[in-house]
């Protein structure tokens, strides 16, 4: 196998794995500390229960998205060192950033508030959590900074053989990254939200042993839930128009259109023949394409013929197709769980809502089902925003082929994929392991015991 | 001073403050076997570093990350070059940060131990690799007229550059029995001590041995940069000094001078490279200077503006957290970890 596609796997292969673990880092943070909040405000036990519960589960899978993040940094140079000189004048930036500003926050204060419980006042603990919450989600900040100028290169110029800042506001406000970050941080509450009334449901129909605090949780994450799956798909939905400006090849590939329509219909189901670019088997709704595009029935989407020749005249010769099927399916499982997950938390919400959680309603146990759903709907969305970027590594810059480090060998990258795979694997059965026993035993956490002696915290203020 | 050389300071502070924090957890999770007799011992020693290591852990990716923003080429020689050793590096990193949240939270004596193992490996093999990169980037390796590093794994692991791996890990190793000595109490504070001061001689003779090595090496000192002047001499004088401390039993004042030896250690490799990042060994012509390998001077302006306001603002709260949790553990203190 050639070190390109070697590379690529092993970019897939620990991305995809490190981003099991980051979505519900980004929503579980904002929803421990907004539980913490109301434990602060209200002084209520069933919130400090909840907070050290959902704490508990939120520090386990922390764990995994920090040391699978090291990879990240590293892999750019170690893989892809071509990719890192042409664009490491730019690229770099936000990466250093992300470190400084936010890695440095978030590990300091989850150190603080672990450990902190007796050191620090109610206030400056909760407070401590929120900077977590707000770290966490800067750090996504500015590595989807770095990765929207992958998908729009802007403010650069080309100069000494390589892509060079020319501004950075341009680079920071990139019109990409605010159709982008929202997109990601919504889809982390609605993963964190999924979470929390998957396990509560799970307790409610077990026993009745900690159903004040399962209860408020499912509440609180239904009504999170619903504002968050709602935004997902609206954020979703200006992140689709977006790429049909900016990237109208993957939005082509993601609709397997393979002639430029005017109206354009949208695929409900197509069986294509991708070497034969045409469709085989097709259900198509007339107009739905171009509404998805430019919220009205008429307006021309391209397809893949037309974008390919027009490629081939500005790039040159070459294949700027890419690979059809994944794009389309990705696509469609994304949207099809996306759906799917705004009719649970709405059913969520209602149930939420009629306060009959204790009652064991019906399709209860469904929730516990769906945890799994955002995590497949953000791979597959993330599927479809790299592998639709095909050919280019840096879209219309510099493509995948050559982006590579000259001097690693296939064996070296056949060695690290391997190494990476198994020692991921092992990691992922002894975090499902620790998840699933903390997750079904709240009595585990320290809830109970810390009862007795749930006496205010000292300041450590004034010592 | 130009802007490329305020930031192969700041790099050069980076991985300063790296050893000089990770340095004593490194050397804690070295010494869990060794000093851990039971299970709430082990606890004990873990927790010493509980609320922190992740924290200075941060200083590598951050080294990293600086690296990639204003030196792109050192960034992607370095790690495409060092292929297997930063892999390997990885891996280490990986079990270790996952072994700390992991360990203690199932009580099943095989599970605590494969995870006190993976401490120890991950805490060892880390501080080992990296000596031997920084010997290596003293020694040179061969670099091509392209930048791209031609020399396979296994030249990596020469002579010269173990001695460095090996004098870190004792530099590391007995940076991190002070610091527990300084952190715990009763017996487990008494055996730190005993361990710090049987410590105290290979981390001197090893780091002595490797900087003779350099002074007298056609590769090393004929090539220097800066001449270092008293800068090494000051890192040995406070390792000579941390052994007076220990023996004194003053743990605070020990510990303070095995971090002014790091410091002053690093910093010798620095000005020995400057104004190179990556020396090589075919071709003077090839080496990677901080010139020839950096970004543009519009990324390396406004990379200056941020690093300089949030590195004082991360200073201040980590330095927070250590007081936060200044005070020593006992068998009573409730353990997280």
């Amino acid at each position: 196998m050639d070190v390109t596609i070697l590379a690529r796997l092993q970019f897939a292969v620990t991305t995809i794995y490190h981003f099991f673990f980051v979505p519900l880092t980004l929503g579980l943070s904002v929803l421990v500390a907004i539980m913490e909040t109301l434990y602060v405000r209200t002084n209520k036990d069933v919130y400090r229960k909840m907070t050290k519960f959902w704490g508990k589960l939120f520090i386990i899978n922390f764990a995994m998205g920090v040391v699978t993040g090291i990879v990240q940094e590293f892999q750019f140079g170690m893989n892809w060192s071509e990719y890192s000189r042409f664009v490491g004048d730019i690229f770099g930036a936000p990466l250093a950033i992300e470190a400084l500003a936010a890695f440095f926050l978030e590990s300091t204060f989850l150190g603080i508030w672990i450990f902190g419980w007796d050191k620090l006042s109610k206030k400056q603990h909760a407070s401590a959590m929120w900077l977590v919450a707000f770290a966490s989600n800067l750090s996504a900040l500015w590595i989807l900074i770095a990765n929207s100028f992958m998908q729009q290169p802007v403010g650069y110029v080309l100069n000494n053989g390589r892509a060079e800042m020319t501004d950075f506001f341009a680079v920071i406000l990139n019109p990409n990254i605010w159709t982008q970050f929202p997109h990601v941080f919504i889809s982390g509450l609605a993963t964190g939200s999924f979470f929390i009334l998957g396990i509560s449901a799970y307790h409610l129909l077990r026993d009745k042993k900690f159903a004040d605090m399962f209860t408020r949780s499912f509440q609180i994450a239904a009504a999170i839930g619903i504002i968050a799956t709602i935004g997902v798909i609206m954020t979703g939905h200006s992140q689709a128009q977006h790429m049909v400006q900016t990237q109208p090849m993957k939005m082509a590939a993601a609709e397997a259109l393979w002639e430029s329509e005017d109206p354009a219909a949208m695929s409900l189901l197509t069986i294509g023949n991708e070497k034969e670019r045409r469709d085989v088997f097709a259900i198509r709704i007339p107009s739905a394409l171009s509404l998805l595009a430019y919220d009205q029935l008429t307006g021309e989407v391209r397809g893949i013929n037309d974008l390919q020749a027009e490629y081939e005249q500005t790039y040159g010769p070459g294949d700027y197709v890419p690979p059809v099927a994944i794009s389309y399916w990705s696509f469609r499982l994304m949207v099809g769980i996306g759906t799917l997950m705004l009719i649970a938390v709405g059913y969520a919400l209602l149930l939420a809502m009629g306060e009959q959680l204790e009652e064991k309603p019906r399709f209860m146990k469904a929730f516990v089902w769906f945890i799994p759903l955002p995590f497949i709907a953000i791979s597959s969305g993330w599927i479809l925003t790299e592998v639709g970027r095909f050919p280019w590594i840096v879209f219309g810059l510099m493509k995948i082929d050559g982006a590579t480090s000259p001097n690693v060998t296939p064996g070296m990258l056949l060695t690290t994929l391997i190494g990476f795979t198994l020692v991921y694997g092992v990691l992922m059965v002894a975090d499902i392991y620790l998840l699933l026993k903390y997750a079904k035993n709240p009595e585990f956490t320290d809830i109970v015991e810390m009862e007795s002696s749930a006496a205010p915290a000292v300041s450590i203020v004034g010592e | 001073m130009d802007l490329n050389i305020l930031w192969f300071v700041l790099i050069a502070v980076l991985y300063i403050g790296f050893f000089v924090l990770e340095g004593f957890d490194f050397g804690v999770g070295i010494l869990l076997p060794f000093l851990g007799k039971d299970d709430k011992n082990r606890r004990l020693i873990i927790n010493t570093i509980g609320p922190h290591w992740d924290g200075n852990e941060v200083w590598l990716l951050t080294a990293g990350g600086a690296t990639f923003a204003a030196f792109p080429h050192w960034y992607a020689t370095f790690f495409s070059g060092f292929y297997l050793a930063l892999f390997l590096l990885l891996l280490a990193l990986i079990i270790r940060g996952v072994a700390f949240e992991f360990r203690s939270k199932d009580d099943h004596p095989k599970w605590r131990a494969l995870w006190d193992w993976c401490i120890f490996i991950g805490s060892f093999l880390p501080a080992l690799l990296l000596g031997v990169a920084f010997a290596n980037l003293l020694r040179g390796v061969p670099i091509d007229d392209s930048m791209n590093y031609v020399g396979g794994f296994w030249n990596l692991l020469n002579p010269y550059a173990l001695v460095g791996g090996l004098s870190s890990v004792a530099l590391f190793t007995l940076h991190g029995a002070v610091y527990l000595s300084l952190k715990t109490s009763d017996d487990l504070m008494a055996r730190s001590r005993k361990v710090a001061n049987q410590l105290w001689l290979p981390a001197v003779i090893l780091p002595g041995i490797f900087f003779v090595w350099t002074y007298f090496s056609p590769q090393g000192y004929a090539r220097l940069g800066i001449d270092p002047g008293m800068i090494p001499l000051v890192a040995g004088a406070a390792m000579l000094l941390s052994g007076y401390f220990l023996r004194k039993k003053q743990e605070g004042w020990a510990f303070g001078m095995t971090a002014v030896s790091i410091i002053f250690a690093v910093a010798t490799i620095f000005l020995m490279l400057f104004p190179r990042v990556m020396v090589s060994s075919l071709s003077e012509t090839f080496s990677l200077t901080i010139y020839n390998a950096s970004s543009s001077p519009y990324t390396l302006k406004v990379m200056s503006i941020i690093a300089i306001t949030l590195v004082p603002i991360v200073l201040v709260y980590q330095g927070w957290s250590y007081w936060v949790f200044r005070q020593r553990l006992t068998h009573q203190s409730e353990l997280e970890y």
